[in-house]
């Protein structure tokens, strides 16, 4: 258990040829700053290839932010950003996309593309990638509806689907290319406890059948303790506390265990 | 209190070039990805239907009905000085120099325009764009180079099409309810009416594409706020496109007139 903002000792982060045998994303000393406000005040962390690392911390913390940071969507003020042993600061978005290519996000909302049905919108980034077998995109979507357990809904319109159906979607976009590594912007917000379950199975099964790397955006501490190899607490724009799900649990710190039981008095 | 007034002034000034830059490098970007990035062409047709075909009432009437209109005015003030079988020549002229090309311009910044910018601007503001950028779609590639396309084909032919429904109501307007001789009225028509209008029509509706295609997609792709943003954005792209319609035809006029001027010379 760590509980000073830095990154795991086995994670080497001070060149960039260590980061290449290491780590699938690792991020030192980003700093993000909107209109006044500093979101992200020096976060540090690293994500192992196949590793879950899961993201707690209250809302409006930062963690979304933290997440378009990783993948290009944001520019941060200062800081830097490996993926897969490359550096993407001050990549424009051409140069962008080959990372890109690598990662899926699931959006908090799907971000469906509300003008194309189900299976359009998870053949999406097929057709992009440039493939024009027909049969192939028929089987592909056949097994990612089989995957989020969506079988015969393809023809359905994103505005005809429900919260959870719209994430899975939006996951099976997301992943249909296998990218090797998925970042989740909170994946069972706004849910109700069953469907956020499947979900957690859903993030689970996928772990254990494509073996990618994952980065989970939660305030959701079932979901956390479902999905997460680690988990990393941000709090003030830096990462607090950082450990296993167990060392977290253990942890005395009033302050993670005001957020673990949703105790508001000394959270605030 | 003066150096307030002239820090507004400055700042209006500059938001305005800085506004301008915005448009210089979106046009620059989806310049460059239509010559070097694959064409969507399933996107570019998707676009022709919503921009040509289906502008294909709001064009008809607008010039059916500015055409008879003007042939009234203009018989009602040419038959008291005894001209009245020039109405055709003066109508032509203005059809295809001034009226088609802005009036079309005009209301296809309100139908396709407003459309973009809305279009756009609630998948700005619903992170559609930031999953196509997630996805390694670049959103110009995507958004805006078929619309771009699609606009500076189409436009011409809508301004055609705008000019000779203006003609034929025009003709209709002249010679059956004013009692104008239709074979005077024609050869008077085709005699004033010269290729370099018909170019000048076209190429200002040319230029009418671009200014609307790019103001639109630029207020879109810059929506925030919700709702309320994409609202204000879909205004102010239908304002602003309109202001430099009018604006640039002037100037377009100017210009033009230089390389293709009016009337037998």
């Amino acid at each position: 258990m760590t509980t000073a903002p830095t990154i795991p000792a086995s994670v080497a982060v001070d060149g960039r040829s260590n980061l290449r045998a290491a780590p699938m994303i690792a991020v030192r000393g980003l700093k993000k700053r909107i209109g006044p406000q500093d979101i992200l005040r020096g976060v540090d962390l690293s994500v192992a290839a196949g590793e879950t690392l899961v993201i707690i911390g209250r809302s409006g913390g930062g963690k979304t932010v933290l997440l378009k940071n990783l993948i290009g969507l944001m520019q941060p003020n200062e800081g830097e950003i490996w993926i897969d042993g490359q550096s993407i600061i001050g990549l424009g978005e051409r140069q962008l996309e080959a990372i890109r290519r690598k990662v899926g996000i699931l959006f908090q909302g799907g971000a469906l593309f509300d003008s194309m049905t189900v299976e359009e919108n998870i053949a999406f980034p097929l057709r992009e990638a440039g493939e024009r077998d027909g049969r192939v995109i028929e089987r592909k979507i056949a097994e990612m509806l089989e995957v989020i357990e969506l079988e015969g809904q393809q023809k359905k319109m994103p505005v005809n689907l429900s919260g959870g159906m719209k994430k899975r979607v939006g996951l099976a976009r997301a992943i249909i290319n296998q990218p090797s590594c998925i970042l989740y912007d909170e994946p069972t917000a706004g849910l109700d406890p069953v469907v956020s379950d499947s979900i957690n199975r859903l993030i689970r099964r996928l772990q254990e059948r494509y073996h990618v790397t994952s980065v989970v955006v939660t305030h959701d501490m079932k979901n956390a303790f479902h999905v997460g190899d680690r988990i990393a607490y941000l709090h003030e724009g830096r990462i607090y506390f950082h450990g296993t799900p167990a060392e977290i649990q253990a942890s005395p710190d009033p302050l993670i265990q005001d957020f673990l039981i949703g105790r508001a008095a000394l959270a605030d | 209190m003066v150096a307030r007034f002239l820090t507004g002034i400055g700042g209006v000034v500059l938001a305005f070039f800085i506004y301008l830059g915005e448009l210089v490098m979106l046009a620059a970007e989806s310049v460059r990805s239509a010559l070097t990035h694959r064409m969507r062409w399933r996107l570019f047709l998707r676009q022709m239907v919503d921009i040509g075909l289906l502008s294909q009432l709001v064009v008809v009437i607008t010039g059916g009905f500015t055409g008879a209109v003007f042939a009234a005015q203009t018989y009602f003030q040419f038959n008291k000085l005894g001209v009245a079988s020039g109405v055709g020549a003066v109508v032509s002229a203005a059809l295809f120099r001034e009226l088609g090309p802005v009036l079309t311009g005009l209301m296809v910044t309100g139908r396709v325009g407003a459309a973009m910018s809305a279009e756009i601007g609630t998948m700005k503001v619903t992170e559609q764009i930031d999953a196509l950028r997630a996805l390694a779609v670049h959103p110009v590639d995507y958004l805006v180079v078929p619309r771009m396309l699609a606009m500076m084909v189409s436009m011409p032919l809508l301004v055609a099409e705008c000019i000779g429904f203006g003609l034929v109501a025009a003709y209709f307007v002249s010679v059956n309810l004013l009692d104008i001789s239709g074979p005077y009225y024609v050869a008077n028509m085709v005699r004033w009416t010269l290729m370099r209008d018909i170019i000048m029509g076209l190429t200002k509706g040319f230029c009418f594409a671009i200014l609307i295609v790019f103001i639109s997609c630029h207020k879109g792709l810059n929506s925030r706020e919700g709702a309320v943003g994409v609202g204000r954005a879909t205004t102010e792209a239908v304002v602003n496109a309109s202001l430099a319609i009018l604006i640039s035809n002037f100037f377009l006029t100017m210009f033009l007139n230089v390389i293709f001027p009016a009337g037998w010379q």
